[in-house]
């Protein structure tokens, strides 16, 4: 099965000295993505797919596919799991709609 | 401050990134405030596209905190346009409003483009006086409208409350009234000269023992005996300290164009429509002036036992006379918090024999002058 990711258009994001900073809106926690989560993240634009991601991991950071696999896939299910992430088994074209406030 | 943000301050002033930016889109605004330091006439604000621009160049910069004020933002019919731009950039956006024209589309808007928080000022629950501060009918009430409309859509809200002698019996009623619609309250008894260096609206603020009463409240400043301990003894690290953010990891820019250090430190030190603005923020002359200033050499703060605990504002004591001296209004915060007089505060009546000194006469604030001339 292929994994489409995307970033969240609800949060707010920057790269600082080459890692991503990222602040949730949920409940404004921040996020700090080391050098492999801001490759990651950058390339989390719905269309490509997480196997594509990897490769590009694997050519710059020099780990093994499968290991480099793996990681990716805890890490996007992490950031999932926080709402600034979107995971899919289709391209992500539009943004989830939102959770009300309850 | 939790650890993170601590961390990615440090990382932003290690790196020369302004972290933080005030817009002021606008100077225009339907109320009338009595103690704004602000000209309300357009002198020619920069456009759509060129607030785009700007936008853009600090997005590139790496800027994350934007904070839209004014003003008030929404006399800007291209507002929303302007927001939703800066989301798209991905910004964490604070937007400063009285929120009298906030209604159910606008709201609706706010909580769609994921805004951070919204600030409304609220100088009182009693429509008598709040509306008498802002000279504009209705006012609390259409406000009052706009922060239960945002609030009900999940927006974070605070209410900014600015304490003056006209409004000071209140500050605990705008706390129940925040309460009770449950939002956040912040006051702030600080009052600005006007940007022509007018002085005179500083008569509208507390001083004395009321400003000592509200330092000493417990429901205002948590553990007073903490808030209001004397101070520790000075060391290097008071002294060698950056004082504070301004044009160091944040910066202000007028809806003109002109950049400076702070929204209360009207130093020019570029233009957008000039300039682009990486060379004002790396480059200027005055941003790199400001960004030199350390404690411990300036003439009076630094023999004074507050200075690694007093909230001296370099943008105030410019606007007095010399960004190097002190601030007077931050003296007084510092002597009401602990009963200690300043460095400052002994010299003056030292050096007056005990007679009341004459203030220093204010910078040349030509932020308009500026604008003028583009």
């Amino acid at each position: 099965m292929t994994t489409y990711v995307a970033r969240s258009k609800q949060v707010a994001a920057r790269m600082l000295g080459g890692e991503m900073m990222i602040m949730s809106p949920r409940d404004t926690t921040l996020f700090n993505l080391n050098d492999v989560g801001s490759v990651i993240w950058q390339s989390a634009d719905g269309q490509t797919p997480l196997d594509e991601i990897v490769v590009r991991l694997c050519a710059e950071f020099d780990v093994a596919p499968e290991v480099a696999r793996q990681d990716a896939e805890a890490f996007v299910q992490e950031l999932a799991g926080h709402g600034i992430m979107h995971v899919s088994d289709q391209p992500i074209t539009a943004e989830p709609p939102r959770q009300e406030p309850t | 401050m939790n650890v993170l943000m601590e961390e990615m301050n440090r990382r932003a002033l290690a790196l020369g990134i302004p972290l933080g930016a005030h817009l002021d889109v606008t100077y225009r605004c339907n109320e009338r405030c009595v103690h704004c330091y602000l000209d309300h006439d357009d002198h020619g604000e920069m456009t759509t596209a060129e607030i785009m621009d700007v936008l853009d160049q600090l997005a590139d910069a790496g800027t994350l905190f934007l904070t839209l004020s004014g003003g008030e933002v929404f006399m800007r019919m291209d507002f929303f346009k302007i927001l939703e731009y800066a989301r798209e950039l991905s910004f964490c956006i604070k937007i400063k409003t009285n929120a009298f024209m906030i209604r159910e589309k606008e709201a609706d808007l706010i909580r769609d483009m994921d805004v951070n928080s919204v600030q409304v000022s609220i100088y009182s629950h009693r429509p008598e006086v709040h509306d008498a501060i802002t000279l504009l009918p209705r006012s609390l009430e259409r406000s009052i409208k706009g922060i239960r409309l945002m609030q009900q859509r999940g927006v974070k809200v605070i209410i900014a409350n600015v304490l003056m002698r006209q409004n000071l019996a209140d500050y605990e009623g705008v706390r129940q009234l925040a309460r009770s619609l449950g939002v956040e309250a912040t006051i702030d008894p600080t009052i600005t000269p006007k940007m022509d260096g007018n002085r005179e609206i500083l008569g509208l603020g507390i001083g004395g023992k009321e400003l000592r009463d509200v330092m000493h409240n417990a429901d205002l400043v948590g553990n007073v005996d903490d808030f209001c301990a004397t101070p520790p003894p000075v060391g290097d690290e008071d002294l060698d300290t950056v004082p504070c953010s301004a044009s160091h990891t944040y910066c202000y820019i007028s809806p003109y164009g002109d950049v400076f250090p702070c929204v209360q430190f009207p130093l020019p030190t570029g233009n957008v429509r000039k300039q682009r603005f990486l060379d004002i923020w790396r480059y200027s002359p005055q941003m790199n002036d400001v960004r030199s200033i350390r404690p411990r050499e300036l003439p009076v703060c630094s023999t004074c036992s507050h200075i690694g605990t007093c909230t001296r504002c370099p943008g105030l004591a410019y606007m007095q006379g010399d960004m190097r001296g002190p601030s007077v209004q931050d003296c007084e915060k510092s002597y009401a918090r602990t009963g200690i007089p300043s460095a400052n505060m002994k010299l003056r009546f030292t050096a007056t024999n005990g007679h009341p000194v004459a203030v220093a006469q204010p910078a040349n604030l030509v932020q308009i002058q500026l604008a003028q001339a583009c």
